[in-house]
């Protein structure tokens, strides 16, 4: 490969004209400098590497379906779910919004996931990242209650009993937990003033935090650098233009690369929103296609995906309140990887049997969580929601341990990589 | 250098400083937390739901026996179920299986806190509102109901995650349910009233 081309340095151009005019006044010079052409990442990064730069596309797309949704909804008891029917039906392509919008929550969180894999994979939550881990973690926290807002929104029937048993779990906290309850709901049941401030919340005050969190997150991961598949820091081999040997420019190289993924994540969005918008129930489920109802219980209630592996913990505990503290700590419990994992070595490569079983047992005990939540909770199901959460605790209380034990391989001095010719 | 009062040396008082700082910081922190006030207190029941949660009444007397009435007090069912002597009989003898029985550890008015957890036994009121999330039980008052096994003597059954209540709302053990379904306040005006929301008739507040 060709060395990367070097930009010159930003101060040292100086165009005339309207846009000198606008660079004395505005860094953006500075800006795309500092954040784009003279941002320096691995060059081993590969197909995991895609899902950072394709939440923020969804984000985007969120945002956008999501003010459009804005004009049309009225949220209220006795006018959310019709002004939903209404933009299914008479807003001209209202429908499609719509189910960009409801698609795109899917697709987030199914990024996010793969996007918190892939951190788990290389060690990239390890110092010097446990502040960039800890903010996407805080992203990920604002994504869940904005997802949740955002589910009670069309005043479905499992919209009413999915905010009743989610701002329940709140009632289980001893002493304060009954008061805790009416304050959220500002009534004796979910009701009107429930769906008032979940609306605001979705549309402002949730979305102004992921925001900024998102913010915080880019400056603290250009701040520390990417890491990459071989879990070696590349700012520990800088070549004689002071950049680092195995880094490239962000742009053009990683913003070519990003597009092809966004590209093939979009064609992937236009079949689900086409073609099977429901996804079987699993991204827009059945009883939401009927108005909310506080005399008529769901046959069973379950949540959307992104949210079964936590709630089949909640519900294998036989003990509700043992059994939602379990399930905030499952959630709680990413947080503390980085202090967690004593590996001396970074990345799944150079990582032993221990350390890859360990995730192999987690990643394997999340996904058949998540299909467990989606069950009834009765007889076998509970059985394996109990084995599957003991796999799921076990990878994080005896990380401590293993990772430490475990017999890594040598981690080498440059990253590997591979010519394309 | 900073001690007390010392002047350093581009003549800075800095405890002074340091005090001042502390001081006006502090005064700012209280007044943040009373102008958090009336942002956190609106998300209280307004005063329109407080008057729509005003006790509320059923005329019992067209009830038939072994039926089911569900009314809505405080956006919430209300079960009332009119016992036949069969159905109190089906109360004994399953103390073994029940996690609460002498319902010590659930909520109910004084008054309920029997066997029957009712003022009246033929009548027995409940919160129709699973005590584990939220969920509303549904009835299960045939004994030996199929899907529920020979030996369940009828009550409720909670469809979301399996709670089982017996025909005083006595949860079982295997329940994720901890407590017994909730009584709620409630009083008979008369031979054939039932008020919903008070423990006596003449008061006029709620419980």
């Amino acid at each position: 490969m060709a060395a990367p081309p070097v930009p010159p340095p930003a101060s040292q151009v100086k165009p005339g004209g309207l846009r000198g005019w606008i660079y004395k006044r505005l860094p953006i010079q500075e800006f795309i400098a500092e954040q784009l052409t003279g941002y320096y990442a691995p060059k081993n990064f590969n197909i995991w590497y895609f899902f950072g730069s394709l939440a923020l596309v969804v984000l985007v797309l969120q945002l956008v379906t999501g003010i459009f949704l804005t004009m049309f909804y009225k949220p209220g008891e006795a006018t959310s779910f019709d002004s939903v029917e209404f933009i299914m039906r008479e807003v001209q392509w209202g429908w499609l919004i719509r189910y960009m919008h409801s698609t795109g929550a899917s697709v987030f969180f199914i990024v996010v996931y793969l996007h918190m894999f892939r951190a788990m994979l290389y060690g990239s939550y390890k110092a010097p990242r446990e502040l960039l881990w800890l903010i996407g973690m805080l992203v990920y926290l604002a994504l869940m209650a904005e997802a949740f807002f955002g589910y009670v929104l069309p005043w479905g029937n499992m919209s009413f009993w999915g905010a009743q048993v989610i701002v329940n779990l709140f009632g289980t906290i001893p002493v304060i937990g009954p008061g805790l309850v009416l304050w959220i709901r500002g009534d004796y049941g979910i009701a009107d003033a429930t769906l008032g401030r979940f609306f605001a919340l979705h549309v402002a005050a949730v979305p102004l935090a992921i925001l900024l969190l998102v913010a915080l997150h880019l400056v603290a991961l250009r701040q520390t650098g990417s890491n990459n598949p071989d879990g070696i820091e590349i700012k520990e081999r800088v070549g004689a233009d002071g950049h680092p040997l195995d880094g490239i420019p962000f742009h053009p190289y990683y913003t070519v690369k990003d597009i092809v993924g966004v590209g093939v994540m979009l064609v992937l969005l236009a079949i689900v929103v086409f073609f099977v918008p429901t996804f079987g129930g699993l991204f827009l489920e059945g009883p939401n296609f009927e108005p909310a109802n506080p005399m008529s219980t769901p046959e069973h209630i379950a949540p959307v995906w992104y949210f079964t592996p936590y709630y089949a913990i909640l519900r294998a505990v036989p003990d509700q309140r043992l059994g939602a503290l379990l399930m905030f700590l499952a959630v709680a419990l990413f947080v503390f990887l980085p202090w967690l994992d004593r590996s001396p070595v970074k990345s799944m490569r150079y990582r032993g049997i221990l350390s890859r079983g360990a995730l192999a047992m987690f990643a394997v005990s999340f996904v058949v969580l998540g299909y467990l939540g989606l069950q009834p909770a009765e007889g076998v199901y509970v059985v394996l929601a109990r084995i599957f959460a003991v796999g799921y605790f076990l990878f994080f209380f005896l990380m401590p341990w293993y990772s430490r034990v475990d017999r890594v391989k040598p981690v080498p001095e440059r990253v590997i990589y591979h010519d394309h010719h | 250098m900073a001690g007390d009062g010392v002047i350093g040396d581009n003549q800075v008082d800095t405890s002074r400083r340091v005090f001042l700082t502390t001081a006006t910081a502090a005064t700012g922190a209280i007044g943040v937390a009373f102008a958090l006030v009336p942002f956190i207190s609106s998300w209280m029941p307004s005063e329109r739901a407080r008057a729509f949660g005003a006790p509320t009444e059923l005329d019992i007397s067209k009830i038939d026996p072994g039926q089911l009435v569900i009314v809505v007090w405080r956006k919430q069912p209300i079960f009332i179920v009119r016992r036949t002597p069969a159905m109190l009989a089906s109360l004994a003898g399953h103390d073994d299986r029940l996690k609460d029985p002498k319902s010590d550890d659930s909520d109910q008015p004084p008054y309920a806190k029997n066997l029957q957890r009712a003022r009246n036994p033929e009548y027995l009121v409940l919160i129709g509102v699973c005590t584990h999330l939220g969920c509303m039980p549904k009835a299960r008052f045939e004994a030996g109901f199929p899907e529920l096994g020979a030996d369940w003597p009828g009550g409720f059954f909670c469809p979301c995650h399996g709670s089982r209540f017996d025909l005083s709302g006595r949860v079982f053990d295997g329940s994720p349910a901890s407590v017994n379904l909730r009584v709620p306040p409630y009083a008979f005006a008369n031979d054939h009233t039932l008020v919903i929301g008070v423990s006596d008739v003449n008061q006029k507040g709620t419980a």
